[in-house]
């Protein structure tokens, strides 16, 4: 049920600017892979590209191809919704639904999508997310509750489980952590562990003893000055990136030595 | 060994870093100090009010000042100066809101009774059975007007002001020239004088339906004109308070625009969003120009909005002044009676705003 992305050639802008220049990468199914870099180089953009995301913002568009499983993400006559449907995203900040009880927040995707859902299904699948989202024990008694009510790492967690509830073969996480203390994010590590068994994760972050730590591969990324787009500098295992890169400024960024 | 420690602490040390400063309640002695004064002088020039409380606000603030520059320094003094000026200006403002509800109190509980909510009708008539002239006392007419009329201003309002905002903010490119035109235009009409929007209807209706065209459906859409542009606005404002982020969060699981907006923005946003219409309903319910244009006045009972003059509780105040009946103190009694029910009306109203946003506020307690 996870499935892989090939983006070949790709443009980004927003309006007239060219925010990301000429990327291609392969990303195999269930995997992870962490896009790093310094601040500004286009990594997010990139990732929000992957789930048509990025057209939320005016004027943004996209030159080239991003093919899922062979399916071109931005062939004519795509509806974006379908293939958001197919890959999840969970942002840097936690934003539960402040309206739902933690029990509605990991519903959202399947109630707003309007699919009927039996209730001891709908309880089953709840369990399920927040089982799957190492959350389950902290909130089985309140499910009822608010989901704001939660701490931020819980909230975090619930975002996730929201977010597999509707079962996405591709699930993209924007810096998932940056704004958790460190035991939340050894939780959100721990659990991007386990859904390398059944997703294909891509992750965004600045962390990058959390991109060694988790990521399978990963893709570094530069910018040439303010103004200038984003570049893929480098793309291999993890452990290349980390211990034998072939660029120098792969090397001078992994290494801490970025001016 | 106890009694020698806290002999030890309790002896008045008087921290170094408190001298130089006013003793605690000098703001209260010298209000005291200033009304004394104050009294005095009056004592010589003849006694007001008025004059007895611009006196002593003027005598606190030349003594706070001095005595506070002896003592502290210029900084803590101007501090103290333009607290106190502050403070006045809030006294200033408030006097006339408190001095016009105690007007309307006084003068209108005389005749607020079940029977002046419950009857019709206010001008004098002759008694079908003795032949006397009696007059009967009675808001009922304009209670029905206005809850009516105003009530069908906001069924209009309402959608037509909720779904421009929806427009603008969720759908319009910022820089698109509809966006930018219809904001325009709602500013135009938010600085629409109310008699023009009467005029408008009255106008309208005469055109439609002839001459004598008064109708309470008039008086709902001059209202609807000036309703709608303070609905777009305040809707406008809550629906952009939405953090982005929840809309994303909505569109990455693959919700459509349409659901993404009705089941998370608006729910977000409908405790700002009811306070904003009730607000809105509130500012309308006063206006007298328009209705009386719209809708004439009227002594007689007429529930149908369709045809036919209506009586509203602003108007009635109006008219009681204006055109009383032949039993003059009677008339102007009713006059202040319209106005209490119309303030206790919108006390109401804004009572109800509180209470719908507290019950729809999203839930934040653990």
């Amino acid at each position: 049920m996870s499935k892989s992305v090939n983006v070949k050639d790709l443009d980004v802008y927003y309006g007239d600017f060219l925010a990301v220049h000429d990327v291609s990468i392969d990303i195999a199914p269930k995997s992870v892979t962490a896009f790093i870099g310094p601040s500004g180089c286009g990594k997010s953009t990139l990732l929000r590209t992957l789930n048509r995301m990025h057209e939320v913002i005016p004027g943004a568009h996209v030159k080239g191809q991003v093919l899922v499983d062979g399916d071109d993400l931005y062939g004519a006559g795509v509806d974006p919704v379908t293939v958001r449907r197919q890959i999840g995203m969970v942002f840097q900040r936690p934003n539960p639904f402040p309206t739902m009880s933690i029990k509605e927040n990991v519903l959202a995707g399947v109630r707003l999508n309007n699919k009927r859902i039996s209730r001891s299904a709908a309880d089953d699948l709840v369990e399920k997310s927040l089982l799957a989202a190492n959350l389950w024990n902290e909130v089985k008694d309140r499910l009822e509750k608010p989901g704001q009510g939660l701490s931020g790492g819980q909230q975090q967690r619930l975002c996730i489980a929201r977010a597999i509830a509707v079962e996405p073969q591709v699930l993209l996480m924007d810096e998932p952590c940056s704004a958790l203390d460190p035991i939340s994010t050894l939780a959100v590590e721990d659990l991007i562990n386990e859904l390398k068994d059944s997703f294909t994760v891509v992750i965004v972050t600045h962390n990058m003893q959390q991109a060694a730590r988790v990521s399978d591969k990963t893709a570094f990324f530069n910018i040439a000055g303010t103004g200038k787009p984003g570049k893929l500098i480098e793309y291999a295992e993890t452990t290349t990136i980390f211990n034998n890169p072939m660029q120098k400024s792969t090397e001078d960024y992994v290494s801490g030595r970025f001016g | 060994m106890t009694t020698a420690t806290e002999s030890a602490r309790l002896p008045a040390v008087r921290n170094r870093l408190t001298t130089g400063q006013l003793p605690k309640r000098s703001t209260l002695y010298t209000v005291i100090g200033g009304f004394i004064l104050a009294a005095a002088l009056q004592g010589l020039i003849g006694f007001n009010w008025f004059g007895l409380l611009v006196f002593t606000g003027v005598f606190y603030l030349i003594a706070i000042y001095s005595l506070s520059l002896m003592k502290e320094n210029r900084r803590k003094a101007l501090d103290r100066l333009v607290s106190g000026l502050v403070c006045t200006a809030f006294i200033l403002a408030l006097a006339p809101l408190v001095s016009t509800l105690w007007t309307v109190v006084s003068k209108g509980l005389g005749i607020l009774s079940w029977e002046f909510i419950s009857t019709s009708g206010g001008a004098a008539h002759i008694d079908p059975d003795t032949l006397e002239l009696v007059s009967s006392s009675g808001a009922l007419q304009a209670i029905v007007g206005t809850l009516q009329i105003t009530g069908l201003a906001t069924l209009f309002s309402v959608p037509i002001g909720l779904l421009t905002a929806i427009y603008l903010v969720e759908y319009a490119h910022p820089t698109f020239w509809l966006r930018r035109t219809v904001n325009f235009l709602v500013d135009v009409m938010t600085g629409i004088p109310s008699i023009v929007a009467g005029l408008f209807a009255f106008s309208l209706f005469t055109l439609l339906l002839g001459p004598k065209a008064f109708s309470g459906l008039s008086a709902a859409v001059a209202l609807s004109v000036l309703m709608i542009p303070t609905v777009v606005r305040s809707c406008e404002e809550m629906l952009r308070l939405v953090p982005a982020d929840l809309r994303e969060a909505s569109y990455a699981l693959g919700v459509t625009k349409y659901v993404t907006i009705t089941r998370i923005v608006i729910p977000t946003a409908i405790a700002g969003i009811a306070t904003g219409i009730t607000l809105a309903i509130a500012r309308v319910i006063g206006e007298t120009a328009p209705i009386f244009m719209a809708a004439s006045f009227t002594d007689s009972f007429n529930a149908n909005p369709l045809s036919g003059p209506m009586q509203t509780l602003p108007v009635m105040a109006y008219t009681g002044y204006k055109f009383p009946g032949q039993d003059i103190d009677l008339s102007n009694n009713q006059a202040w009676g319209a106005a209490l029910l119309l303030v206790l009306l919108v006390v109401v109203l804004n009572l109800m705003a509180r209470i719908i946003a507290m019950i729809f506020a999203p839930k934040t307690s653990r």
